[in-house]
């Protein structure tokens, strides 16, 4: 609901909308939101002062960079709105699937995460990471994820005997029914009609209310920024086509990428061939993260 | 500015079991136990004063504008924890501009505004408009003009207008009840709305902040009663020091039943989180909650007042003892906030492992920014004391 009042302000708001956008989505770039703040500023440098108008207009651009077109007509549909690259929200659902059989939990994915998005290097955040779990013969469970497995899991011997073992990738499920977007007091979290819930640096205030809200721990305050962070499936590169950093380096597969509502998609097939779970899901936050051959210990 | 990471650090060796990689660090700290607790001082102080409106309790007038005066002086200082701990405190006017309609956060400054400007500013001014009349005429320089300009300036003190003062001031104090419930009760549903969090998630929450508020802000005027007046060198008026006390122990009971009930109710609930929040309150928060909150805070105080009440004791110990009693709730209720604020952060929603909080000494959400915040309503109220002095005598005839 935030979000559309938002749409329409910045579609109304002309003087931020006459120019031909410049791709805010640049090839180089591993952070969407903060090419989209410098335009932001750019675009609105004396309409900030002009009230609520404008800070509202600010976080459209944060949410929605760059649109095409769309300030040309007089009251354009909000559902009708075109990223950088042709990218239209509403054509889109993004899911991810994750094979916990396949992954050998070398961590390529939590590292390539850190590296595509400038994720601070301290083993203190983490946008992606992964769990190793070994089940012991008396029935415990041990866990563990040094570094968010970066470095790979050290052969630590445990004294019982191993009856199962596995990794599970975690990352932040994209919420269908986000409790981080729910308690945000400013609206600074939002979910975009893909299915994707993104953080508006600019609007952030710092509070940790979401930090709070997430059931899955998938979110951070950012050291130096004070504002949160957390997964965004790589916005910046699947509005071009590609897929997440992480999804791109799993040597295994272990990570599936696509579209929820396409035939063609590899998700669709992945759901088809597998017992499919999802985290927490008494909590119906509906997660858009999938897992096949989740085990009952996974939390 | 240069990120301070380097304390996580040692946080390492303090981690029990597994948990997430981002849980290390807290992120609400002792500020945010503040909040809770300088917010309850206000609604419990307010409930006492309503007592003497509403209610009619007579013993209690000797506190009426005293627990006013007290409640408006905590209720500045309360939003200030809450703006120190802002990653951003230069944005929080955003939470006025755009609030997200389903953040129960964003209605903060609603329910504050509310009730600072509706309930609180205009009980007092009602209630103290004949005398600052009165005194204005009396007085010269700038306690006159100071006193003139806080009753804005009107001269009616005609009886029409004073009884129309008084009915005013008993409308406004019935709807400031719920409203200081509203306010309370509120910040329990910050936390007790955190479905992701089954220390805080609970509908009794909310009701349970309440009655430890009442509590709390009865106390609290109970201390201030007692201190003002032996720093006036005034006798303590026994009848309104026993109602303090057996107000502050029927609030005692109810909060002491609402919170048996709730151990009970996650107890035979035994759900998926019961083994870490076992574990939780069995170690790390042994102390300040089996120990503090439910022993020294509650348990002691009962029995104490009990005793002071059903025994044939002089007036002079019982004075002691309702005091000590006063001064033992606050700690209890302090380390409530400490216990729901902290203690929810403590173990990990893996529910695999627990966390530790380190306090630290400097910085912003250090213990010395913390004790001045929570020193600084007590020189508030001294202030408010010398403005609008609450005290019989200093009422007009
Ligand atoms: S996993 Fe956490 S951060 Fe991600 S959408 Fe759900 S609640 Fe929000
Ligand atoms: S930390 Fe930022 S994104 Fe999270 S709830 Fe607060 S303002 Fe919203």
């Amino acid at each position: 609901m935030m979000n559309n009042k938002i749409i329409n302000n910045k579609i109304n708001n002309k003087s931020l909308n006459t120019e031909k956008p410049e791709p805010i989505i640049d090839s180089a770039g591993c952070d969407s939101v903060r090419y989209d703040s410098e335009h932001n500023d750019a675009g609105c440098d004396a309409g900030r002062r002009n009230f609520v108008n404008c800070a509202l207009a600010s976080s459209a651009l944060m949410m929605v960079p760059g649109m095409l077109g769309a300030g040309e007509e007089e009251k354009p549909d909000p559902n009708e709105l075109v990223l950088g690259d042709g990218y239209r929200p509403k054509d889109h659902k993004w899911g991810m699937g994750i094979d916990i059989s396949k992954c050998i939990g070398c961590g390529r994915c939590a590292d390539a995460c850190k590296s595509e998005n400038d994720v601070p290097r301290e083993p203190f955040y983490f946008r992606t990471w992964v769990e190793r779990y070994r089940i012991l013969e008396n029935g415990e469970a041990v866990v563990d994820s040094p570094n968010g497995a970066i470095d790979s899991f050290d052969e630590d011997k445990l004294d019982e005997r191993i009856i199962r073992s596995f990794f599970v990738p975690k990352l932040c499920n994209q919420c269908e029914h986000p409790p981080c977007v729910q308690v945000c007091p400013v609206g600074a979290s939002y979910r975009v009609e893909d299915g994707v819930v993104l953080v508006d640096r600019d609007y952030c205030v710092g509070c940790s209310y979401c930090l709070q809200a997430c059931p899955y721990g998938a979110r951070f305050l950012h050291p130096e920024t004070r504002t949160a962070e957390k997964c965004t499936f790589c916005y910046h590169r699947i509005v071009k086509g590609l897929v997440p950093a992480c999804v791109e380096v799993c040597p295994t597969q272990a990570r599936i990428f696509g579209e929820m509502e396409k035939k063609s998609s590899p998700i669709i097939r992945f759901m088809r061939m597998n017992n499919i779970g999802v985290l927490k899901h008494s909590l119906n936050t509906e997660p858009k993260v999938f897992y096949a051959n989740l085990d009952k210990e996974v939390r | 500015m240069e990120p301070t990471t380097h304390h996580l650090y040692s946080l390492f060796h303090e981690i029990s079991g597994y948990i997430y990689p981002n849980e290390i660090e807290l992120h609400w700290k002792l500020l945010i136990v503040i909040y809770p607790y300088l917010t309850g001082l206000v609604a419990g102080a307010f409930i006492l004063a309503s007592l003497v409106k509403v209610f009619n309790v007579q013993q209690l007038k000797p506190t009426y504008r005293m627990s006013l005066l007290t409640a408006l002086a905590f209720l500045i200082a309360a939003p200030l924890p809450l703006l120190a701990h802002l990653g951003h405190p230069e944005k929080s006017y955003e939470i006025f501009l755009t609030p997200n309609t389903t953040s129960a956060m964003a209605m903060f400054g609603f329910v504050y505004a509310w009730y600072l400007g509706a309930v609180l500013l205009l009980e007092i001014w009602l209630d103290y408009r004949r005398d600052l009349v009165l005194w204005a005429r009396k007085e010269k320089g700038v306690k006159k003009w100071l006193h003139k300009a806080l009753s804005l300036f009107s001269v009616d003190i005609y009886d029409k207008a004073v009884r129309f003062d008084k009915k005013f001031v008993k409308i406004i104090t019935i709807i400031g009840i719920p409203s200081a419930f509203l306010l309370h009760g509120y910040v329990g549903f910050l936390f007790g709305s955190i479905k992701a969090n089954p220390w805080w998630s609970s509908v009794l929450m909310p009701i349970v902040f309440l009655f430890s508020a009442i509590v709390s802000g009865i106390a609290l005027m109970l201390i201030i009663y007692m201190i003002v007046t032996m720093m006036k060198e005034r006798t303590v008026d026994r009848a309104c020091l026993e109602k303090l006390a057996s107000f502050m122990f029927y609030a005692m009971i109810v909060d002491f039943s609402l919170e048996i009930l709730d151990f009970m109710h996650r107890i035979y609930e035994s759900e998926e989180s019961i083994k870490i929040l076992a574990e939780l309150v069995s170690g790390k928060l042994f102390v300040s909650l089996i120990v503090i909150q439910l022993l020294i805070g509650m348990i002691i105080p009962l029995m104490a007042i009990a005793g002071a009440k059903l025994f044939k004791i002089p007036f002079e110990l019982k004075k002691i003892v309702y005091f000590v009693s006063a001064l033992l709730v606050q700690f209890g209720i302090f380390s409530t906030r400490w216990n729901v604020v902290i203690g929810g952060q403590l173990f990990s929603k893996s529910f695999r492992g627990l966390t530790a909080y380190k306090m630290e000494f400097l910085g912003l959400e250090g213990l010395m920014v913390s004790l001045a915040i929570m020193i600084l309503p007590l020189f508030i109220l001294w202030f408010l004391f010398k403005v609008l002095p609450p005290w019989d005598d200093a009422r007009n005839p």
